[in-house]
């Protein structure tokens, strides 16, 4: 489902759901924090469009591309959503003790620096307010490892905390640090201004893999063992 | 334009039969294999190297040193050499050899090799990977091309004054592809030599590799050895093929569906999205077209049709309908489509043309023993006599 406002999008937003019900509740949490994030952008001039991807649709087609390396249309579509979004919240349900399997699975199909300084609101949903350590514990970890910028608030709901006016009061909290860190423009600058110095998927997914060469240093020690064992250039004689 | 087929000589249960053939019959089935392949008139035969169960073939020179003797127009590759955990110097020589008993019709692919006990055990580091095969590649070049070698590098003993016998036929050293999906590096030294570039074209989605063949293309140019176009591209691909297109479809679904890394997914599914091809050969055609349209003119298609447990029989009839059907016509597709200037990929006979033109190749004559070559600028005779060599005086 996308939402496109009346203006001009200015800010993408990517939303990964990985709720399975009908409805569900990780996906009513995450349309929450977008619909507060879409708001308080805008207050601050931005306008945004959210784009969502929910998982459980493609859950055997994210399987599949596990196990043969091969991405159906809908997988590197989602993958697509996400390499082009400026920003994006993270869902999950907490299932034993632990985020979704089908969560990670989609985790780990991504490339490695798909996701590099962009802003994320990670949140869970679970059975009990016993697990909210969840996102704290296991998506904080796989963000860090992905070198996303999430936000400092972390989102948890439990059943009681859909009557709680502090579950809103959080949201806004890490919809406007999201906001703010968005209008900064602090996670473009660092994609852009340090891109070369990250690990990369050649000709991968990643926005900026679009001119693969702007990622390779061939003065790297191993570009210039490729080419027979040469010297730095600044080493060369002119 | 040369097609061929390459085999990285797997065993696995028939899903139809449950027979597995044991090593000694798939060996012999990878002799008939290639018998076969150059009956029907295929340009390539390649050979994988393995060294873990279910696949055969840890040997690949010894394999094809006795295809060569049983062959008579069929060039004779790999698929690849590991180029990680061999001893360069082992390489230099193995296939030196290999290329004297081909009578020529060798050429090889050096690739890295992705399974990873096999660095343990060979005593290496995977995470040294992509800079051993590099530097590796890097001796291997110069063993072919200096008749003594003093080298020093990170991942091997030092050599002074060292020799790898017997010298290239002719003098001029199999022409060399490097394999890759993903290594820029491996691209780039495929282009600094001006060497080719063959990317495994299955497994992936369609085009996938197109950005890696983009690079070694204008890095090719960039080092001087002709245009983007003009570089020597070789990609893989798999495929099934039978008269009727719903015949294919049928009798390949049952090895492709039970296939371990396949288990889950539709045939049908990855003939949509991915290079595999299966069909009827006007199908298999069209879609080897495809490939020229996307990745430009290129000079070697190898086809895998032996793995995936696939009887002897089946495979045997797969290069009949290769070779009778589905290549000719490809051949003259690809000449007629072909692009003025673009070369056809290096075979020894136009390497030593290219070398020498009309004169005589050199055949490196050994000095008697002196029992070193450290001595000398070169332990054959016809070194440069302005050259004199000072042998040590013991007295």
């Amino acid at each position: 489902m996308s939402e496109t406002l009346d203006q001009e999008p200015m800010a993408t937003i990517a939303v990964v759901n990985a709720g399975v019900s009908d409805p569900s509740s990780t996906r009513l949490f995450t349309d929450r924090i977008a619909q507060r994030t879409v708001a308080i952008l805008s207050e601050a001039g931005i306008s945004a469009a959210v784009r969502t991807i929910d998982l459980a649709p493609i859950a055997v087609e994210i399987a599949q591309a596990l196990v043969s390396g091969v991405p159906s249309e809908k997988v590197q579509d989602a993958i697509e959503r996400l390499a082009s979004a400026d920003a994006l919240i993270a869902g999950t349900p907490v299932y034993k003790a632990g985020i979704s399997g089908l969560f990670k699975s989609f985790a780990d199909l991504i490339d490695d620096d798909l996701l590099i300084a962009k802003p994320a609101i990670l949140a869970a949903t679970g059975g009990s307010a016993r697990h909210a350590m969840v996102v704290d514990d296991q998506l904080r970890p796989l963000f860090a490892f992905l070198r996303a910028l999430p936000v400092p608030t972390s989102l948890y709901a439990a059943p009681e905390d859909w009557g709680s006016t502090d579950l809103g009061r959080r949201i806004d909290r890490a919809a406007t640090e999201l906001a703010v860190l968005l209008r900064s423009g602090a996670p473009r600058d660092i994609a852009d201004g340090n891109w070369a110095r990250y690990q990369h998927r050649f000709g991968g997914n990643a926005s900026r893999a679009g001119k693969p060469d702007a990622d390779l240093d061939f003065d790297s020690e191993l570009m210039r063992l490729a080419a027979g064992g040469r010297p730095r250039s600044t080493a060369e004689p002119d | 334009m040369q097609f061929g087929i390459f085999s990285v000589g797997d065993i696995a249960p028939d899903p139809l039969t449950g027979y597995t053939y044991s090593e000694a019959e798939r060996i012999d089935n990878i002799i008939r294999i290639a018998q076969r392949a150059d009956e029907v008139g295929l340009d390539v035969f390649a050979l994988g190297e393995h060294h873990n169960p279910p696949f055969v073939p840890s040997s690949p020179t010894t394999l094809l040193g006795h295809i060569a003797a049983l062959t008579k127009r069929i060039i004779l590759s790999t698929s690849v050499t590991l180029m990680t955990t061999n001893d360069p110097v082992k390489i230099a020589e193995d296939y030196a050899m290999l290329q004297h008993v081909a009578k020529g019709r060798l050429d090889l692919m050096v690739g890295r090799g992705n399974t990873v006990p096999v660095y343990p055990w060979f005593g290496k580091d995977i995470r040294q990977g992509v800079a051993l095969a590099l530097e590796n590649y890097n001796l291997l070049h110069r063993l072919w091309r200096e008749d003594v070698v003093d080298w020093e590098g990170k991942f091997r003993t030092s050599l002074q004054g060292f020799t790898s016998t017997p010298r290239p036929l002719d003098d001029v050293p199999p022409f060399v592809w490097h394999g890759s999906i993903r290594t820029p590096e491996i691209a780039e030294q495929a282009a600094y030599y001006g060497n080719g570039f063959f990317a495994n074209h299955i497994l992936a989605p369609n085009f996938a590799f197109k950005p890696l063949v983009d690079l070694y293309r204008r890095r090719f140019e960039h080092y001087g050895h002709g245009t983007a176009d003009q570089a020597i591209v070789g990609l893989g691909g798999m495929s099934f093929i039978a008269r009727r297109s719903q015949d294919a479809v049928e009798a390949f679904r049952p090895y492709f569906e039970h296939y371990p890394i396949f288990r889950g997914s539709r045939l049908e599914d990855h003939m949509a999205a991915t290079p595999i091809t299966v069909g009827s050969p006007q199908e298999v055609i069209d879609k080897v077209l495809t490939f020229r349209e996307g990745f430009g003119d290129y000079q070697r298609q190898l086809f895998a049709l032996d793995g995936l447990a696939l009887p002897v029989e089946t495979a045997l009839e797969q290069i009949e309908l290769l070779g009778s059907e589905v290549v000719p016509v490809l051949r003259k597709e690809f000449d007629s489509l072909r692009a003025p200037g673009v070369p056809e990929a290096p075979t020894h006979a136009s390497l030593v043309t290219a070398k020498y033109g009309d004169a005589a190749p050199r055949q490196p004559r050994p000095n008697p023993n002196r029992g070193d070559n450290l001595s000398g600028v070169s332990p054959y005779q016809d070194s440069d006599p302005s050259v004199r060599a000072q042998f040590p005086v013991i007295v």
